[in-house]
């Protein structure tokens, strides 16, 4: 309960240091301790107010639990409260001392008053003393009994907080099926509502060494004990309906009209004043309804309202958090809101953190209706007073004009920014005018007559003088003074700090010899000597190649520095597909206002009840995270819009895994799984997250992957593998620590195989076109180890594969676990022969 | 679920702290008051309600300049954790009846007890102020709340923060009056906060209004109430777009968009006649929420005109008009205006004869302040603003300046003509005759014009 005892500030005059005072306390608590005369529950009651007080301004007041548990026969239960708070604080630290304060509250949890009962038992509870575990388990099982609903509420966090100090002692006590017994019968739905969450906490804990535990937990999710919830959910408080409905989110329901029966029952949770009980109640619904696209579209419209209405009630705070869901419901389904865009209008007051946000849900947004209106608005944002949200506006702008609507208007709102005078208004314009002509080159003419008038001087910032670098070098046909500019600037080279732009004005200089040799070719001289010379060693190397490719031939040297380019077509997205999944998985948690999953932010421990945990939990996933971008974006269209972004790129047919979906849908798994296989499936099928497509399909070509899931060809063996095999990780991590080990060897892999892993997903690739899947994988060079699993063909049978690559000394260690023990070895044989092929094929 | 929950003063001082599950180390208060203070090197922005640091996810609300804090390292509903903070403070507020950090530290062990019934090993139990005075036994030392301001519905607006709850009264629902017995009243207020952008040609570009029907009962019994609205009230817009202005016109109807309720609402006669009925719980509480983008006639028009007056020097005219009627008064009406950044001095013209208004220039974010203590409706105000320069303009001054910015408060006044056309108390007795007080205010949430 206590801030530190040694509190950084210095105490002030008021907040007293410490030693005389408590010395003080300590002897009159003493005098008080044995006297029985009238008023002296008042003098007690003065002096434990101000042992408290110490307590909570950090000064440490432990050494008075002596005569503070001596105060503490009393009747008077503001007293008792004082005295529990005081002990409950203080036991941890003193477990000696704690023992004298078991006497007095076993007494009263056989009190009278079912206050003092419940009370007393709390206390019990939260000493967090593990040798006194013993004294919990007697009033604890009576608690749990008891007549009166406070005590039997207070009775079962008891049990999780014996749970927490000990849970064999815990477990033992059989507490959990009791508390089973109480989910399913008790008459107050506190009760049941606490059930509920201390029994998810055990389960999920318990779940990684007993079948039973996470038998029980699967249990939960049930049809028969959900429908039991959610028949009673009005009895609940709003904040135990919020654990009902995320529970909820979980369970399968078998066919759609069940679907429809949830939602119906659930509709007018939506109107609940409480953001919480909303939140939740949207997910469910975005759940439920995430393999029927029309019905999700139609959720999608029908949250819109409610959700608005959130944002707008309420604090700020809580707004805040309700607008950052309907920012990455905008993100995913931008033409839902299209119509809403007045909402995502700033407002002065707004703290830049809501604005962010509003501007990103702006840009997404636009379309052909509306950009002239959005633009305009933001056009006005630019003028800000307040500089990072006047800039993040004009970048909002850019990536409009990017999406291609009415680029006409929005190209000359982008001049008039260049025009404008403030210095970080035409840095940001210099940006975009350039990532604009990359996109759209035949705007070059207009946008060069404004870039071609600004002063280089007046353009300070690295990225903003980068890119007007790249168009004076780019168009230096156009722009009449390009040479005369770009060799100004070389002359300045030892003042340029950046090494970003030094680089750019070599490649300027390079491609405006090109086009103007006789203007240029001393200033390139200049600039090459001067890159040499540098220190920063990308630009050095890259003079010394230009001037060495010069050398060897002028025209190779243009065919490599300035080859015909294409527009480019669609800029790349900062986030994986995957990764967006993921998060929207994670509605209604600290994901979604992140914006990352949580294994970014969380450690493994807490993950929440349902998440798998071990060393499969941060191998592939991380990787996944690293994945630059898929390089080819889906055309949006209306019609699939609502699919999950990665089912979109399996319709355009780079996938040939198991739908993203299709996972949960089986009836034993959830979602948060699903998006796990989704992730794992995307990194076991390089196709996606090719960051360097030349390079992927350069070992694609290599390796003659075009042909699908070839049987082996040296050895066939007898054993048929399933080529479409699923696994999802919780399965595959409860397989993996219950079968065991059946085989185990060394397999040497070949030199070319080594070569061919600079890149795991080169072996991933590999192994799925042997029907054995990657479930997860991690490491650096030498060491990577990747977790593999295979079905058998037509059957359920499973082999589990943990494999360890050292690429120093070209071995695999390889474990192999499987449902059929018997066929092991055959197996075995499979995964050698398709490793040994690795590389070599 | 949350590990921790504290409040801390301004200076970052611990009123309450509360440790409930152990997970986080102890020193996180002042992690988070470090980071809270520091968030960005130039402090120019605000740190997010909810970040993390080191695994540990922290959460805060700001309620009367005290911070509410709540910690946890498990990924959770951030709506819930926000939601039961702002509730806490609420609960603590009905029963100290005064929220302060005076009022917090004198009843700290009371609010202790409240702690440790709302929230058990991380989980909520309970946050009805209703269910909570059964468990909770302190009395509370009622701070002397005329000293902190005084009352009036339109004072309890005037805490500075964007969104402040309604505050019926400040009075505890625990403590007797000083005279014995508790006097039996109810209050309902009607709290619309208003946004409007006007372009620089005095268009409306948006507007919106959000409302909450506030609660606050005192009546013993725990009597049924029924609350009578608009019956011509409509709810969502349908068809056409939220902004299509046209459909509103004309019928004197109110159109809401959209609207929640509190849980004790019944809605079983609410489709057929526009009534509300419940059992209001004790302590405050929304009735209902709701937002509306229906037309409105705005309550003030702004005129605002920036123009060169020589060389380096500028005039800044900016007309105010009240455009509602005569026998209301705004209250403690604030424009705003940003100047251009080389502006070193401005020097103000009041209209002649102006009283209860002041004017400033502040310096340090260049910005033109002008408050007025009150505007009757119909009323028109001035303000002329001579402008110097350190330098010379050379781009387009209203590209330089702006926009104008106003907050206000306007009592027994809404602009979405909801009323509460009746509160019906259901009677225990002939002479059972509660006082009830219904009461209106509109204020600016973000009232902006162009320039």
């Amino acid at each position: 309960m206590a801030p530190p005892a040694q509190s950084q500030r210095s105490p002030s005059p008021s907040q007293p240091s410490g030693k005389s005072e408590v010395s003080d306390l300590k002897l009159q608590l003493r005098q008080l301790a044995g006297s029985r005369a009238p008023g002296v529950d008042d003098s007690k009651r003065e002096l434990f107010k101000k042992v408290i007080s110490y307590m909570t301004i950090g000064i440490d007041v432990s050494s008075l639990f002596g005569e503070m548990v001596m105060c503490s026969a009393t009747s008077d239960i503001v007293l008792k409260k004082m005295c529990y708070l005081y002990v409950g604080n203080y036991a941890k630290v003193n477990p000696d001392l704690a023992l004298l304060t078991i006497n007095f509250l076993q007494r009263d949890c056989r009190d009278e008053d079912p206050m003092i009962r419940g009370l007393a038992l709390r206390s019990l509870c939260s000493l967090r003393v593990a040798n006194l575990v013993e004294y919990l388990v007697g009033p604890l099982g009576s608690g749990l009994k008891d007549s009166n609903s406070y005590v039997r509420m207070v009775a079962v966090m008891g049990v999780l907080k014996l749970y927490h100090i000990s849970a064999s002692t815990c477990i033992d006590a059989d507490f959990p099926s009791i508390l089973k017994h109480l989910m399913l019968h008790d008459s107050d739905t506190q009760v049941v509502a606490n059930c509920l969450s201390a029994l998810q906490e055990i389960w999920s804990a318990e779940a990684s060494t007993s079948e039973e535990a996470s038998r029980e937990r699967e249990a939960l999710i049930s049809k028969p004990f959900i429908y039991y919830l959610l028949n009673r959910i009005k009895e609940f408080c709003e904040w135990a309906q919020c654990l009902v409905l995320e529970l909820v989110t979980k369970y399968v329901p078998s066919d759609s009209s069940e679907i429809f029966d949830i939602m119906n029952l659930l509709e007018d949770r939506l109107q609940h004043a409480n953001g919480a009980v909303v939140l939740a109640t949207i997910r469910v619904f975005l759940q439920l309804t995430l393999s029927m696209t029309d019905v999700h579209q139609q959720v999608y419209e029908r949250i819109k309202a409610p959700l608005l209405t959130l944002v707008s009630s309420g604090s700020p705070e809580q707004s805040y958090a309700v607008l950052s869901h309907l920012h990455l419901l905008v993100m995913r389904a931008p033409y839902v809101f299209s119509s809403d865009y007045k909402h995502f209008y700033c407002q002065y007051n707004e703290p830049s953190y809501v604005k962010r946000l509003k501007l990103e849900m702006l840009t997404a947004v636009a379309n052909e209706s509306n950009t002239y209106e959005i633009v305009t608005e933001l056009c006005e944002y630019a003028a800000n007073v307040d500089i990072p949200i006047a800039r993040e506006s004009i970048r909002a702008v850019g990536k409009i004009a990017l999406q291609q609507y009415d680029v006409n208007a929005i190209v000359d709102r982008l001049l008039q920014f260049l025009e404008m005078e403030k210095d970080y208004v035409t840095a940001e314009a210099l940006v975009l005018v350039k990532d604009l002509l990359r996109k759209y080159p035949q705007w070059s003419h207009d946008c060069i007559a404004v870039v071609g008038n600004i002063s280089s001087k007046n353009v300070q910032e690295p990225k903003a003088k980068a890119a007007l670098i790249w168009m004076l070098g780019e168009y230096s046909q156009d722009m009449q003074d390009a040479p005369y500019v770009l060799e100004s600037l070389v002359e300045n080279w030892d003042e340029e700090h950046s090494a970003e732009v030094r680089l750019h004005l070599l490649t300027a200089m390079m491609k405006c010899f090109f086009k103007r040799p006789p203007e240029t070719q001393s200033a390139l001289g200049a600039a090459l000597a001067a890159g040499i010379a540098d220190f920063h060693q990308d630009v050095h190397d890259r003079a010394l190649f230009y001037y060495r490719i010069l050398r060897y031939n002028v025209s190779v040297a243009e065919r490599v520095v300035n080859p015909p380019k294409q527009a480019v077509s669609v800029f790349a997205d900062t986030q994986s597909s995957e990764i967006k999944d993921r998060i929207f998985d994670e509605f209604n948690s600290l994901s979604v206002l992140y914006q990352k999953p949580s294994y970014m932010f969380t450690d493994k421990e807490h993950r929440g009840p349902l998440e798998f945990a071990d060393e499969l939990g941060n191998l592939s996933i991380g990787e996944a995270a690293n994945n630059v971008v898929p390089t080819q974006m889906v055309e949006e269209n209306d019609k699939d819009l609502l699919l999950t972004t990665s089912e979109k790129e399996e319709t355009k047919g780079s996938r040939n895994n198991g739908s993203a979906y299709s996972v949960p849908y089986d009836g034993s798994s959830t979602s948060v799984f699903a998006s796990q296989t989704q992730i794992e499936s995307a990194v076991s099928n390089p196709t996606l997250a090719g960051h360097s497509p030349q390079a992927s399909f350069a070992i694609d070509d290599l390796l003659g992957l075009g042909i699908p899931a070839a049987p082996a060809v040296l050895s066939p063996p007898q054993l048929k593998l399933n080529t479409k095999a699923a696994l999802d990780p919780s399965t595959f991590q409860q397989k993996w620590r219950q079968l065991p080990v059946a085989l185990s060897q060394e397999i040497s892999v070949s030199p070319q195989g080594v070569a061919a892993l600079t890149a795991p997903q080169a072996l991933l690739r590999h192994m799925q076109s042997h029907s054995i899947h990657c479930i997860a994988s991690g490491g650096q060079s030498p060491n990577f180890k990747f977790f593999f699993f295979a079905q058998k063909f037509e059957e359920s049978s499973n082999y589990l594969v943990e494999c360890v690559i050292n690429t120093s000394s070209a071995k695999a260690q390889v474990k192999i676990k499987a449902d059929d023990q018997n066929t092991s070895q055959d197996f075995s044989t499979l995964f050698e022969s398709a490793l040994s092929k690795f590389g070599t094929s | 679920m949350i590990s921790q929950f504290f409040v801390l003063s301004q200076r970052g001082d611990n009123i309450v702290f509360r440790d409930y599950r152990g997970e986080v180390a102890k020193g996180s208060a002042e992690i988070f008051f470090r980071k809270v203070k520091f968030w960005k090197e130039d402090g120019q922005e605000e740190a997010p309600p909810v970040f993390n640091v080191d695994g540990v996810n922290y959460f805060h609300v700001k309620v009367v300049g005290l911070l509410f804090v709540a910690t946890t390292r498990v990924n959770v509903s951030p709506s819930l954790v926000l939601e039961l903070l702002q509730r806490i403070a609420r609960v603590i507020k009905d029963y100290l009846g005064v929220l302060s950090e005076d009022s917090l530290r004198k009843n700290f062990v009371l609010v202790y007890e409240l702690l440790d019934e709302v929230i058990d090993f991380g989980y909520v139990q309970t946050t009805s102020t209703e269910v909570l005075k059964s468990y909770v036994f302190n009395e509370p030392i009622v701070v002397d709340a005329a000293r902190l301001q005084p009352l009036g519905p339109a004072a309890i607006f005037m805490q500075g923060t964007k969104r402040m709850p309604g505050t019926a009264v400040t009075k505890s629902v625990v403590a007797n009056e000083p005279g014995g017995r508790k006097r039996e009243e109810i209050f309902v207020d009607i709290i619309e906060k208003i946004s409007v952008t006007f372009s620089s040609s005095g268009y409306i570009l948006t507007s919106e209004i959000d409302g909450t029907i506030q609660m606050k009962s005192y009546l013993s019994g725990n009597p049924e109430i029924r609350l009578a609205l608009n019956e011509d009230l409509s709810i969502g817009r349908g068809g056409g777009t939220i902004y299509d202005y046209r459909s509103s016109s004309g019928s004197g109807a109110v159109i809401l968009d959209d609207c929640n309720f509190h849980e004790s609402v019944r809605l079983d006669s609410f489709d057929m006649d526009r009534t509300l009925s419940l059992v209001p719980p004790d302590g405050e509480f929304p009735v209902m929420n709701y937002r509306m983008t229906q037309e409105f006639k705005p309550p003030f028009r702004i005129n605002c005109l920036i123009e060169e007056a020589g060389q380096l020097k500028a005039e800044v005219i900016i007309k105010v008009r009240a455009e509602f009627p005569s026998n209301i008064t705004a209250n403690t009406i604030a424009v705003q205006m940003p100047l251009p950044k080389y502006t070193t001095r401005a020097s103000f013209e009041l209209e002649p004869g102006a009283v209860g208004q002041r004017t400033d220039f502040k310096e340090a974010n260049k910005k033109l302040e002008w408050g007025l203590k009150k505007i009757v409706g119909g009323s028109e105000h001035t303000l002329r603003a001579k402008l110097t320069f350190s330098q010379e303009s050379h781009a387009n001054l209203t590209k330089e300046a702006g926009p104008v910015s106003m907050t206000f408060t306007i009592p027994m006044y809404n602009v979405s003509r909801l009323q509460v056309k009746y509160l019906q108390i259901a009677k225990k007795s002939s002479s059972y005759n509660p006082y009830r007080w219904v009461r209106y205010v509109t204020q600016a949430n973000s009232y902006v014009a162009r320039i």
